[in-house]
């Protein structure tokens, strides 16, 4: 297995191994991806980009689905908690 | 159900936002009236609608009929179901020509009491930083809002009831008689009818034509601020009134809900709803060009609907040529929802034989009637 | 990369692995799409912790003359072609023929408290821990309904959590009458024989289920209704689904008749897989629930039919309808207990992306009705969630599937195949 990789989710560094989504890299620091509609803290919920629950903000883009993004190195993810 | 027969004041056929603000203001006025909607409350054209409230100048009987329903509409500023977003409406110019043009209009909507005024391209881009650079200026409406057809089209249908009015839900008119309305089920309603069915219109009065204009909608994930205001193409109005048979223009809505409506395309020769790629993507592209980080937003859904359309562009509104029971208001193209509340309001002093608050003669049936 | 494949497979779990090595075994150009990152789908999904089965390294190995299109997701179809969606923008991609291997999706159900953070699908939380997701130490309940739920807390336990124990609805008598039945499936006797050792001294329950998350933050403890009364456990994840529903938007959109097993649509397929529209396939999970057998098999079947090979699809026939006969048997012993309709009460929210709870759905008799007025089923997930939980619960049918049948960024819509820089729009 390659070398873990490290990255930024709001910004506090963050170390997963290789191949690890972002979903994972996350959950590491908090289980709050998103707010609702009705400001209730969401987290991921099917694992497989069906539910959109665990959208997050990467590298200045909006709505990415965590569970379906792999990290890379220098990653800056902003939840929306 | 078969040979039932029910007595009314008014049966109102069709309940999208015309026929709901008309059964909704007849039961005001104290009328015992019946709504008959075969399919969901406001599923018709209301759910493609935009749910902008605007004067549209360039027609002045239009203007008329707008300016009279945005004050009705004014009413429903602080209701919930209505989701009355005051975001102000900015047509976007671009070139000085279009700005010129742009005075003509302000002085016009000053003139029938809309507050309106030029704004210059320094103002514009405060206004909306999200525009594409080089653009002349714009016309602003500051007062303007958006709502959400749907529901309001259910709230006024339920205030209905509450005075008194019956719906008849999954049912459908199916013909005519003097005196009445015969039902799919056999039920059969007596009294004057009010056909509100938009572009069903010819299955019960033919003699009045009634064509469909596709429209195609496309809404975004949730980006609050990106947009401020319903925007505009000042050539919007060229695309509705023209007669080409396809076309699109710039028109885009932040929702209360921090996603971005885009509209939108008017075709005549298309009759199903499906939803045409090469039609989506020239409405996205022209919207494109005048915000180009549309291009990185994340689409949820895209949906048709269909205008009623009459050959001059304005609603029927009046009685059914022929007839002294029977009326009709259909036909608002692109404006029903805006002049729903106006509408309602001139029908029902047509019906009661009072005089309306606007001239009545250019929506008269007559002046179509083949 | 062509933007033409004789035969484009979608989906790239087991039965589209198997597609599409077959496919271009005889030579065919074949493209192999999914939406991962990676290939496997959810069954073979990659761990970044542990070696994959070697079936499936073996059919991620074999890939040879496929060019693999990780991250490519569908939105729209055109004339055989498919619209899809990739990280750097869109294309269009045609074929000669189309295999649909979309695979399934979990039934998730909702329960007061499954909004909390830490509540997830069993496979969802299979998934996740694959992915990387932290549950080493982390006390998990398993719960819900079929033999997902032991792969699943096996994968868990082997990332380290400390899974409580396993709630599954069925009872007691209708699992052991499966176990029993699964002596004519001997590969598959051995795997949950297997199993069951590995999860020696974990609690595994029947004709339980969850009532009620609790929890501030996150999941914190959940209520189980058990034979024998109301359990209450403390815990850290929350693990429950209902059993899984096949993928079907695709192959709605592009037309396809569909069959329905129950509530939920398949896609309708004839003996030798094709479907309803000519020159696309269906294999595996899409066109009915069977599991990872059947999965091969009908990819290798689907594979030899799109290349003009129907004799050699002939020659797996029955050993795919007997493995068939294993889906039937699924269904048969896992079937949901009606109480699992009322879990939710009218406070419970239904739809997740527009917050609209089961109470506000009152009195609309039809799907487009209720969502026109609440708002369910606008939201980004396109009602994939709510929508299958109330077709389940018998409230209202899932409707046909629309164009983007994923979200789609509007440059991929109006048919841009990169995303231009603002430059473009200036100055014209």
């Amino acid at each position: 297995m390659s070398a873990p990789v490290k990255l930024n989710v709001n910004g506090l560094p963050v170390e997963v191994p290789a191949g690890a989504s972002v979903a994972a890299a996350v959950a590491q620091l908090t289980l709050q991806f998103r707010r609702s509609v009705s400001a209730e803290q969401r987290a991921p919920l099917c694992g497989m980009g069906v539910c959109f629950e665990c959208r997050v903000q990467v590298n200045g883009v909006t709505h990415v689905r965590a569970c379906m993004t792999p990290v890379s190195e220098g990653m800056q993810v902003i939840t929306d908690a | 159900m078969s040979g039932t027969v029910a007595s009314f004041d008014l049966i109102v056929v069709g309940a999208g936002i015309i026929g709901a603000s008309c059964a909704d203001e007849a039961s005001a006025r104290g009328m015992r009236v019946a709504i008959v909607e075969p399919g969901p409350i406001g599923g018709g054209a209301t759910a493609a609608a935009m749910g902008h409230l605007v004067a549209m100048d360039d027609d002045p009987a239009e203007l008329a009929l707008a300016n009279y329903s945005l004050h009705q509409w004014e009413a429903f500023a602080d209701l919930r179901e209505a989701e009355f977003s005051r975001c102000g409406t900015l047509w976007v110019a671009r070139n000085e020509s279009e700005l010129a043009a742009a005075g003509t209009r302000v002085a016009r909507l000053n003139a029938a009491g809309v507050e309106a005024r030029v704004v210059d391209a320094a103002t514009l881009y405060e206004l909306e930083p999200a525009l594409v650079p080089a653009l002349a200026g714009g016309l602003l409406v500051p007062r303007e809002a958006v709502v959400y057809p749907p529901r309001v089209a259910n709230y006024l249908v339920k205030r209905a009831q509450s005075h008194g009015a019956t719906l008849y839900a999954g049912r459908r008119v199916l013909a005519l008689h003097r005196g009445g309305a015969q039902l799919d089920d056999g039920t059969r309603l007596s009294g004057p009818v009010l056909v509100a069915t938009g572009c069903a219109l010819p299955a019960l009065l033919p003699m009045l034509p009634m064509r469909g204009r596709k429209g195609h909608l496309v809404i975004t994930d949730r980006y609050p601020g990106l947009v401020r205001h319903q925007l505009l193409e000042l050539g919007y109005a060229d695309s509705a009134h023209g007669d080409a048979d396809s076309s699109v223009a710039f028109n885009v809505q932040p929702r209360p809900t921090g996603q971005i409506l885009i509209g939108s395309s008017r075709e005549f020769s298309a009759t199903d709803a499906a939803a045409s790629p090469a039609m989506v993507q020239r409405m996205l592209e022209r919207s494109f060009s005048f915000v180009p980080k549309l291009r990185e937003l994340q689409a949820v859904r895209i949906w048709t609907g269909f205008r009623p359309t009459t050959p001059d562009g304005r609603p029927y509104l009046g009685a059914v040529p022929g007839t002294t029971d029977q009326w009709v208001a259909a036909g608002h193209e692109g404006l029903g929802v805006t002049t729903a509340l106006g509408s309602a309001k001139l029908m029902m002093d047509l019906i009661q034989g009072r005089q309306p608050a606007i001239d009545p003669a250019p929506y008269s049936p007559e002046r179509m009637a083949a | 990369m062509p933007d033409r494949y004789d035969v484009l497979v979608v989906g790239a779990g087991p039965a589209g692995l198997a597609a599409a090595r077959t496919a271009a075994a005889h030579g065919a150009r074949v493209g192999l799409l999914d939406a991962q990152p990676r290939p496997g789908g959810q069954v073979w999904r990659h761990d970044v912790r542990h070696q994959a089965p070697r079936a499936a390294r073996d059919a991620i190995g074999k890939l040879q003359g496929v060019d693999v299109l990780a991250s490519h997701s569908v939105v729209a179809v055109e004339s055989s072609a498919l619209r899809v969606e990739t990280p750097q923008g869109g294309r269009l991609v045609s074929y000669g023929s189309l295999i649909l291997a979309t695979g399934a999706r979990e039934l998730l159900l909702p329960f007061p408290g499954w909004t909390l953070p830490g509540v997830t699908g069993a496979g969802g939380l299979q998934a996740l821990a694959k992915q990387g997701w932290p549950v080493a130490g982390k006390r998990v309940v398993i719960a819900g309904s079929g033999p997902l739920l032991l792969a699943a807390a096996d994968t868990l336990r082997k990332h380290g959590a400390h899974v409580l124990g396993i709630y599954e609805q069925a009872p007691a008598a209708s699992v052991h009458a499966f176990a029993r039945q699964l002596s004519h499936w001997p590969a598959r006797a051995v795997q949950a024989i297997g199993l069951r050792l590995r999860l020696a001294g974990v609690p595994y329950r029947f004709g339980s289920f969850v009532r009620r998350a609790h929890g501030s933050d996150g999941v914190q403890r959940v209520d189980i209704e058990t034979p024998t009364g109301m359990q209450t456990v403390d815990c850290d994840l929350l693990a429950v689904g209902y059993g899984l529903v096949p993928n079907t938007e695709l192959a709605q959109l592009l037309g396809c008749t569909m069959d329905y097993q129950g509530p939920h649509p398949h896609v309708g397929v004839d003996r030798l897989l094709r479907t309803s529209v000519g020159g696309v396939y269906a294999a595996g999970e899409a066109s009915g629930i069977s599991g990872l057998a059947v999965a091969r098999l009908e990819g290798a079947m689907a594979g030899h039919v799109a290349t003009g090979h129907s004799a050699a699809a002939h020659a797996l026939l029955p050993q795919r309808d007997r493995e068939r006969r294993f889906g039937a048997l699924l269904a048969r012993h896992f079937a949901l207990d009606r109480r699992l309709h009322t879990l939710a009460d009218k406070d419970t929210l239904v739809c997740r992306c527009e917050d609209v709870t089961l109470g506000e759905l009152d009195g609309f008799s039809d799907a487009r009705a209720a969502k026109l007025a609440t708002r369910c089923g606008m939201g980004a997930c396109q009602g994939r969630i709510c929508g299958t939980a109330l077709a389940e619960l018998g409230r209202f049918p899932r409707s046909g599937a629309r164009p983007p049948i994923f979200p789609a960024r509007l440059a991929t819509l109006a048919g841009l195949t990169t995303l231009p820089s603002d430059d473009a729009y200036r100055g014209s």
